[in-house]
C-alpha cells in the first residue's frame, strides 16, 4: 500500500495540475472521483426510482377496479415489464453502487477505487444500458411486455415483443458489462487498496456485503447475457435452443435465466443486510452482535443461492427428485438469514436506543424482511407454491423484500450518510413524516395482495374477476400514499444539498459513529479527495464482538 | 515496476465515455438492422465500431505511455492483474452457459423429446440420437462435423500457440528481445492460422455438409460455442499482435509487462475452452 497519492490528468501537455474537478458540467461527463461517480450513480437511480414508481401508479391505477380503466392489456404489460426492469437495473442495483462508490474507499481508508478510468465506464454503460432500454418506449410496437424474464415462446412471438427484443436484449447486454466493470472495480479496491491496518476481519460488514456481492455480479451477470443472446438467435438467427422442433427446450431458457435471477435478488438484499448492519449499531450505541457470524452468514446465503434456482420453476415441470432437493435446499436459507436477522436483534438489545429517520427505516426493514423471508419460506415447499405460484401472493412476497427491505434501507442510507457527505443536516421532522408514511402504506399497498394470491388471483393481469375488487382498491389506495409519499424524499435530498436546516454537522454527526467505521473519522463534509495517505488506527468498535 | 512512486489515480478520462458512446451507437444499429433497417442500422454499427476502435487505440495508447514512464507503481499492476483475472472469470461462466445448454440439450431436451409419452402422441418416429436437429428435423438433412481433420489439426496449432506464448515469455524474463518477438510471430501466426481454419471448416459446413446455424440443436450448439471461440480467438490474436508491436518498439521490462500477462493469461484460456470445445463438440 502506498503512503502518497500520485494525482495525474490524462492530458500530460497541461503544465499545471489541477486537482480538484473539472470546471461546470464536463466535471460529471470525464470524472474518475469515487465520490463524484457516486453521486451520479445515487442520483440516477433515484431518477429511476420515479420513473419506476410512476409505471407502478399505472399499475395500480388500473387495477383500481375491475374492468379495462385507462390502459390497453399490451401496454398493461409493458408496464409491469418495465416497472421491473427499470426499478431492478436502474434503481435499486445502481442505488447500491452509487453507495460502494462513495463509501468503500473512505470505510477502507483508500484514496480512491482501484481502477478510477473503468468506474467512470461502469457507469456510463449503464445509462446507454436504460437508454436503449427506454428507448423501445418510444416505439410504435410498444416496450417489451412479456414480463421481466422473457420467457420464451412468449418472448419471441410477434405481438408480445413487436420491435423491442433486440433493444431489449442489447441493453442487458450493456448492462451486464456495467454490472461486471463495477464488481471487477470493488472487488480489486477491497482487496488492494485497504489500509494497511485493516484486516480482512476488520472490514465494515457493509465492505464484507458489497465483496461478496460482486463475486455474485461476476458469476451470473454472463449467464443472464448468455440467455438473452440465445433469445436473440433463436428470433433472427434460426437457431433452435428453446425451440422443441428442432430439438431444444424452452424449459431450458427458465433454468438458465434462474440460475443467473436468483443470485441476482440476493445482489439487491446482501448490500442491503451491510447498510443496516451499519447503521443499527450506530444508533443502538452497541458493537454489532455477532460481527464474524454476519460475515459467514453472507457468504453462505452467497453460495446457497447458486443451488436453489429452480424453486421459481416447481410448476413447469421437473422430475420428482429435482422438486424435492430444490425445496429443502431453498430452506436451508432461512438457517443464515435467521442468524441474521436475531443479530440486529441482539444488537439493539439493551442498548441505548435512539430512533432517528435512518434508524426507523432500519428497524422496519428487520420487521418486514422478516415478514417477506417467511412467505418466502412459505413457497419454498413446492406442493403448497403450486397453489401460489404466479399469483399476487408472490407479487406481495417479493415486492416485502424488496420496498421494506431494499427501499427502505436505501431510504435510511440516505439519511444516514447525507449529513456526511453534505456536511448539512437534513430535516429530521420531514424525515420522520416520510418514514412514517412510507411504513404505514407500504404495508397497505403489499399486504392485501397475500390475500388476493391467496385466494387465486393471478399476477400480470389487467382485469380481474369481481370478488376481488376490494382488495385491490386498498392496495392501489396504499400504493397512491406511498408513491406520493417519496417525493418528501425527493424534497429532503434536494434541500440537504442545498444547506438543509442551517446546522452544520460535525464529523460524527451521529454520537460515538467514529468508533464505528472510518468516514466518520473525516470532516463533514468530506473533501474532494479523502485518505490521500491511509490512516494509521482502523476503529474497531464493530467487530468488538468477536475479537 | 517502479516501487517508489504513489498509487496512480487518474483524473479526467475522455476515453469511457467515448468508449460508450461507440458501443450503443453500434448496438443500436444492429437492433435496427434486425428489425428491418437496411440502411440507417448498418450505418450507426459501421460508425459506432469506428468510435469504439478509436476508443480503443486512444486509451490503450494512452495506458501504454503511462506504463512505460513509470507512473505504475506496485499495487497498479495488482489492480490491473486482478481486473483481467475476473474478466477472464466471467469470460468462462459465458462459456459455460453455452457449454451447459449443449449437456442440458443433449442428456435431458433431446431424450424426453425422443421418449415417453412425447414420443408416442406426438413424434412417434422421432429417434433421440445425437446429432440431431429435432423431430422437426429443422434446418434439413446435414452432416455433422467430425473430429478428425481441421478440428484435430486446429487443436494442435492452438496447443503449440500456446508453447510459443510461453517460450516469448521466458525470452522476456530473460532480456531476450529477440526470443520474445519471435516467439509472439509464432504465436500471432498460428493463431490467425486457426481463425483461418475455421472458416475453411465453416464454409465446407454451409456449402457441402448442410450444416448451418439453422440445423436444429446440433446446429445451434455446434456454431454458437465455436463461433463464439473463434471470436475469441481473433480478439486474442489482435492483442497478441499489438503485445508484438509494442515489444518491437522495445516495451516491457522482465519486472513490469502486465499487458504481457495480461494477453498471455487471455490467449491460454482460449486455449483451455478449445479442448473443452474439441472434447465435448467433436469427439463425443
Amino acid at each position: 500500500m502506498s503512503a502518497v497519492v500520485a494525482e495525474h490528468d490524462d492530458h500530460h501537455a497541461d503544465e499545471h495540475h489541477d486537482h480538484g474537478p473539472a470546471k461546470g458540467l464536463l466535471r460529471w461527463i470525464i470524472t474518475t472521483n469515487h465520490k463524484d461517480i457516486g453521486t451520479l450513480y445515487l442520483l440516477f437511480a433515484l431518477a429511476m426510482f420515479f420513473v419506476g414508481g410512476a409505471m407502478a401508479m399505472v399499475i395500480r391505477a388500473e387495477l383500481f377496479e375491475p374492468g379495462l380503466q385507462f390502459v390497453d392489456p399490451a401496454f398493461f404489460n409493458s408496464m409491469t415489464t418495465m416497472h421491473a426492469l427499470v426499478m431492478v437495473f436502474g434503481a435499486v442495483m445502481p442505488a447500491f453502487v452509487g453507495l460502494a462508490n462513495w463509501q468503500i474507499p473512505m470505510m477502507i481508508g483508500a484514496p480512491d477505487m482501484a481502477l478510477p478510468r473503468m468506474n467512470n465506464m461502469s457507469f456510463w454503460l449503464l445509462v446507454a444500458g436504460v437508454l436503449l432500454l427506454a428507448s423501445t418506449l418510444l416505439m410504435e410496437t410498444g416496450a417489451p411486455n412479456a414480463g421481466w424474464t422473457f420467457y420464451p415462446p412468449l418472448v419471441l412471438q410477434p405481438i408480445t415483443v413487436g420491435k423491442a427484443l433486440p433493444f431489449a436484449v442489447f441493453a442487458v447486454h450493456l448492462l451486464g458489462i456495467s454490472s461486471i466493470m463495477g464488481a471487477i472495480n470493488i472487488i480489486a479496491t477491497i482487496f488492494n487498496m485497504r489500509a494497511p491496518s485493516m484486516k480482512m476481519m476488520d472490514m465494515p460488514l457493509f465492505v464484507w456485503t458489497w465483496l461478496i456481492t460482486a463475486f455474485l455480479l461476476i458469476a451470473v451477470m454472463p449467464v443472464f447475457a448468455g440467455a438473452v443472446t440465445m433469445l436473440l438467435t433463436d428470433k433472427f438467427f434460426h437457431t433452435s435452443f428453446f425451440n422443441a422442433a428442432g430439438g431444444g427446450d424452452p424449459v431450458l431458457y427458465q433454468h438458465i435465466f434462474w440460475f443467473f435471477g436468483h443470485p441476482e435478488v440476493y445482489i439487491m438484499i446482501l448490500p442491503t443486510f451491510g447498510v443496516a448492519s451499519t447503521i443499527i449499531p450506530v444508533f443502538a450505541r452497541k458493537p454489532l452482535f455477532g460481527y464474524s457470524s454476519m460475515v459467514w452468514a453472507t457468504g453462505s446465503i452467497a453460495f446457497f443461492s447458486f443451488i436453489v434456482w429452480a424453486h421459481h420453476m416447481f410448476t413447469v415441470g421437473m422430475p420428482m427428485a429435482g422438486e424435492l432437493y430444490f425445496m429443502y435446499a431453498t430452506m436451508i436459507i432461512a438457517v443464515p438469514t435467521g442468524v441474521k436477522v436475531f443479530n440486529w436483534t441482539a444488537t439493539m438489545w439493551k442498548g441505548a436506543m435512539t430512533f432517528e429517520t435512518p434508524m426507523l427505516f432500519s428497524i422496519a426493514f428487520v420487521v418486514l424482511f422478516t415478514m417477506g423471508g417467511l412467505t418466502g419460506l412459505m413457497m419454498a415447499l413446492a406442493p403448497l407454491d403450486f397453489q401460489y405460484h404466479d399469483t399476487y401472493f408472490i407479487v406481495a412476497h417479493f415486492h416485502y423484500t424488496l420496498v421494506p427491505a431494499s427501499i427502505f434501507i436505501l431510504m435510511a442510507a440516505g439519511y444516514f450518510w447525507l449529513p456526511k457527505w453534505t456536511g448539512n443536516m437534513y430535516n429530521e421532522k420531514i424525515g420522520q413524516l416520510h418514514f412514517w408514511l412510507s411504513a404505514i402504506s407500504v404495508n397497505i399497498l403489499f399486504f392485501p395482495q397475500h390475500f388476493l394470491g391467496l385466494a387465486g388471483m393471478p399476477r400480470r393481469i389487467p382485469d380481474y374477476a369481481i370478488q376481488f375488487a376490494d382488495w385491490n382498491m386498498v392496495s392501489s389506495i396504499g400504493g397512491f400514499i406511498f408513491g406520493l409519499s417519496q417525493l418528501l424524499f425527493l424534497y429532503i435530498v434536494i434541500d440537504t444539498i442545498r444547506g438543509g436546516t442551517g446546522e452544520k454537522v460535525t464529523a460524527e454527526v451521529w454520537e460515538g459513529s467514529s468508533n464505528h467505521s472510518l468516514e466518520w473519522t473525516l470532516p463533514s463534509p468530506v473533501p474532494y479527495h479523502t485518505w490521500t495517505t491511509p490512516p494509521a488506527v482502523v476503529p474497531t468498535e464493530h467487530v468488538l464482538d468477536s475479537h | 515496476m517502479s516501487t517508489n512512486v504513489a498509487y496512480y489515480i487518474p483524473h479526467k478520462a475522455t476515453w469511457p465515455v467515448i468508449g460508450t458512446a461507440g458501443l450503443v451507437t453500434m448496438l443500436a444499429g444492429f437492433a435496427n438492422y434486425l428489425n428491418g433497417s437496411s440502411s440507417v442500422g448498418p450505418a450507426f454499427m459501421v460508425a459506432g465500431l469506428v468510435v469504439f476502435v478509436i476508443m480503443l487505440v486512444g486509451w490503450f495508447t494512452l495506458q501504454a505511455h503511462e506504463s512505460e514512464t513509470g507512473m505504475y507503481n506496485h499495487d497498479v499492476g495488482i489492480s490491473y492483474r486482478m481486473g483481467m483475472m475476473w474478466f477472464i472469470f466471467s469470460e468462462i461462466i459465458f462459456f459455460a452457459v453455452f457449454f451447459s445448454t449443449l449437456w442440458y440439450t443433449r442428456n435431458l431436451s433431446v431424450q424426453w423429446l425422443g421418449s415417453g409419452v412425447t414420443k408416442e402422441l406426438l413424434h412417434s418416429a422421432y429417434q433421440a440420437t445425437w446429432p440431431t436437429n429435432g423431430p422437426g428435423a429443422v434446418g434439413g438433412k446435414f452432416e455433422p462435423m467430425s473430429a478428425w481433420g481441421l478440428p484435430f489439426l486446429n487443436t494442435l496449432i492452438l496447443l503449440s500457440s500456446g508453447v510459443s506464448c510461453t517460450w516469448a515469455h521466458h525470452g522476456l524474463l530473460a532480456k531476450n528481445r529477440d526470443q520474445l518477438i519471435k516467439g509472439l510471430i509464432v504465436t500471432v501466426a498460428l493463431g490467425f492460422l486457426f481463425v483461418m481454419f475455421q472458416a475453411f471448416e465453416y464454409h465446407e459446413a454451409y456449402t457441402e455438409m448442410g450444416l448451418t446455424l439453422g440445423s436444429g440443436v446440433y446446429g445451434s450448439t455446434f456454431f454458437m460455442l465455436t463461433g463464439f471461440h473463434g471470436f475469441h480467438v481473433c480478439v486474442g490474436a489482435i492483442i497478441l499482435s499489438v503485445v508484438l508491436f509494442r515489444s518491437w518498439k522495445g516495451h516491457f521490462q522482465p519486472e513490469n509487462h502486465f499487458a504481457f500477462e495480461a494477453a498471455a493469461w487471455y490467449w491460454h484460456f482460449v486455449d483451455v475452452v478449445w479442448l473443452g470445445l474439441f472434447v465435448f463438440v467433436y469427439l463425443l
